[in-house]
């Protein structure tokens, strides 16, 4: 439990005066034992997901190169990079959404409870109602707020009008959205704040119980106090779902993940513990990049 | 006067000019748009003042009266109401479901190097005239529709209780399905390109959550898209609806201009339009006014089903959102 009180004590800087108090605690005792400990053994101890040899081609540009990794259960993984850098292609491989676009393939493997997810034998549809996601921009569906978040129970689950009652319930508590919406539950979700409807959205994506939530930069089109509330609500989800976000905040990387990969030009830098890559990262581009000298 | 003043009077100057510009402009426009209600009010002046002997002498019983006679001046408006109705919802019927298909298909499976293609025929099937699908129906459809497929609709319909005495009539291909079919091919082009406009101006993102959520593509259709674009998918089907009801020429080739009252589809009918049409040469006095008269019902009918359109949106809109905002 190294890794969590670190996260505990450092979350206060970085949100407040960002990397330079940051790298102030360089030379703390817990950082020091976690630089040990990543020597003696794996980074991930427990993966949920685990990323072999991955590569991903739109047509015939080569936009992911040989990516191995592994993300942890029941921890938040940020991804990071300059745009164009690959980190949203990862996350679109995850639920295998790129199957969508003819031309778009992939090589390599990814293994979920020890199954191939990009195995032609995989039923795509079973494999995004474990793997949900969030994206960008909030989307609404063209119904309810209940509807909404009943929309993925409908389509997996048979439940009864009460189990469907208390399992929407629970899923807008659990986004922290309930006291905003219980008593406007017929109401459109379009209706909503921005904000608001993307908790709806993060809603609708754990009211399956999915094994994974992707994140998909959240918050790049929601305001800060908003933005505020979907970190809370990440660093609350992460003891139920295994969380990966996307963001091209770093700020926001370093204040919500516990393991964070850096990837550049399509490969992965460096990937490690978060407070590791954003105060000793071991990489000059690294470096570079986190210190805003290029990105 | 100095430099400076004179260029602020310069500035002024041109200021004004623009200010009276944008008057002329919205003027214009304004008028251009009065112009739209004008004419409609003229049409309806017109058709309803000439309609008016026909209206005097027959009062409400023109529209429920069926009864069509030239040689003794009594004429009642029912055939030509029900045929226009009735031929207008075959063509929806039919041309709903087959436009739905394949916007869907252009908009959301179509391979890149087919969507084209396909677009550019639907918009060509569009801008086809009219006497081409009537002659089309009248030589090539309706023969073979009497030949092939009415035989075996008669025989295995025709006998199902209720709904069999629809499917009766002569075996000589011109009716009113006949003359909803040829409709439906022609509304089909209009509602399935304003549908594939719809579709694809969709969100991007708004299909992959829904794919995300696990769905299947018809699930997406069914449950994101299709409410998503409901608006316009109705207005689509509303003016697909409108042709079919003011079409004539295609209609007036195949319905077989019969103003006898049958209940089987496959019997020769009258829509209002081609009555007209097929009626005007020879019309005078009474005779004319009733023409006239089953424009202006026309007209009132047209403008009911757009008004029950909008409502329903309405209602639909209403529904989603809740009974409070």
């Amino acid at each position: 439990m190294t890794t969590q009180t670190m996260t505990d004590q450092t979350q206060p800087e970085n949100s407040g005066m960002g990397f330079k108090m940051a790298n102030a605690l360089k030379q703390t005792e817990e950082r020091t034992k976690l630089l040990e400990k990543k020597d003696s053994v794996r980074l991930v101890d427990s993966p949920r997901l685990d990323i072999r040899d991955l590569s991903f081609f739109y047509g015939k540009f080569k936009a992911l190169h040989n990516i191995n990794m592994q993300i942890p259960d029941k921890q938040v993984t940020a991804f990071i990079g300059p745009s164009g850098c690959g980190k949203s292609t990862l996350l679109r491989i995850f639920n295998r959404i790129f199957d969508l676009y003819p031309g778009q393939r992939t090589e390599g493997q990814i293994l979920l409870d020890n199954n191939d997810i990009l195995s032609s034998k995989v039923d795509v549809n079973m494999l995004r109602a474990k793997i949900g996601m969030v994206f960008q921009k909030p989307t609404p569906f063209p119904m309810s707020i209940y509807d909404n978040v009943a929309f993925g129970v409908r389509l997996y689950e048979n439940l009864s009008k009460s189990e469907l009652n208390d399992r929407v319930e629970w899923a807008l508590q659990r986004a922290a959205l309930w006291g905003e919406v219980s008593d406007k539950l017929n109401q459109s979700g379009a209706a909503l704040s921005g904000g608001q409807q993307q908790r709806l959205c993060i809603a609708r994506g754990i009211a399956v119980k999915p094994e994974v939530l992707l994140l998909d930069e959240p918050t790049s089109a929601l305001d800060p106090i908003s933005t505020t509330k979907i970190e809370e609500l990440v660093h609350e989800l992460k003891s139920d779902f295994t969380i990966a976000i996307v963001t091209h905040n770093m700020q926001q990387a370093a204040r919500v993940s516990d393991y964070t990969a850096f990837m550049y030009l399509g490969k992965l830098v460096e990937y490690d513990h978060t407070d590791i890559i954003f105060t000793n990262p071991g990489r000059k581009e690294t470096e570079d990049y986190i210190t805003g000298r290029f990105g | 006067m100095s430099a400076t003043e004179k260029d602020i009077n310069a500035h002024l100057h041109t200021q004004s000019a623009g200010v009276i510009w944008d008057k002329v402009f919205k003027g214009t426009s304004f008028a251009f748009a009065a112009m739209v209600l004008i004419v409609m009010l003229a049409i309806m002046v017109m058709l309803f003042k000439e309609a008016w002997p026909t209206f005097a002498h027959f009062g409400f019983s023109f529209l429920y009266t069926s009864e069509w006679d030239v040689v003794n001046d009594k004429f009642g408006a029912l055939v030509p109401i029900v045929g226009t109705l009735v031929t207008s919802l075959i063509a929806i019927l039919i041309g709903v479901p087959v436009s739905f298909g394949i916007a869907i298909f252009i908009s959301l499976m179509a391979p890149s190097w087919l969507k084209r293609p396909i677009g550019i025929a639907i918009e060509l099937l569009a801008a086809v005239p009219s006497i081409i699908y009537g002659m089309w129906g009248l030589f090539y459809f309706a023969p073979w529709f009497a030949n092939t497929i009415q035989p075996f609709m008669t025989e295995n319909l025709g006998g199902v209780p209720f709904i069999g005495q629809f499917f009766q009539g002569p075996p000589i291909g011109v009716s009113i399905f006949t003359a909803g079919f040829v409709l439906a091919i022609m509304i089909i082009p209009f509602i399935a390109s304003i549908m594939r406009d719809m579709f694809d101006v969709v969100p991007t993102a708004l299909k992959e959550s829904a794919y995300a959520m696990g769905s299947t593509t018809w699930e997406v259709v069914w449950k994101v898209i299709l409410p998503y674009t409901k608006a316009g998918v109705i207005g689509g089907i509303m003016l697909g609806l409108g042709r079919a009801m003011g079409e004539t020429m295609a209609v007036a080739f195949v319905v077989g201009n019969s103003l006898e009252l049958n209940t089987g589809l496959f019997y020769p009918g009258a829509t209002i339009a081609s009555t007209m049409a097929n009626e005007f040469n020879e019309a005078s006095g009474l005779h004319m006014s009733s023409l006239i008269a089953l424009g202006f019902m026309l007209f009132v009918i047209t403008f009911l089903v757009l008004s029950l359109a909008k409502w329903f949106l309405l209602r639909l809109e209403k529904s989603q959102q809740g009974d409070e905002t």
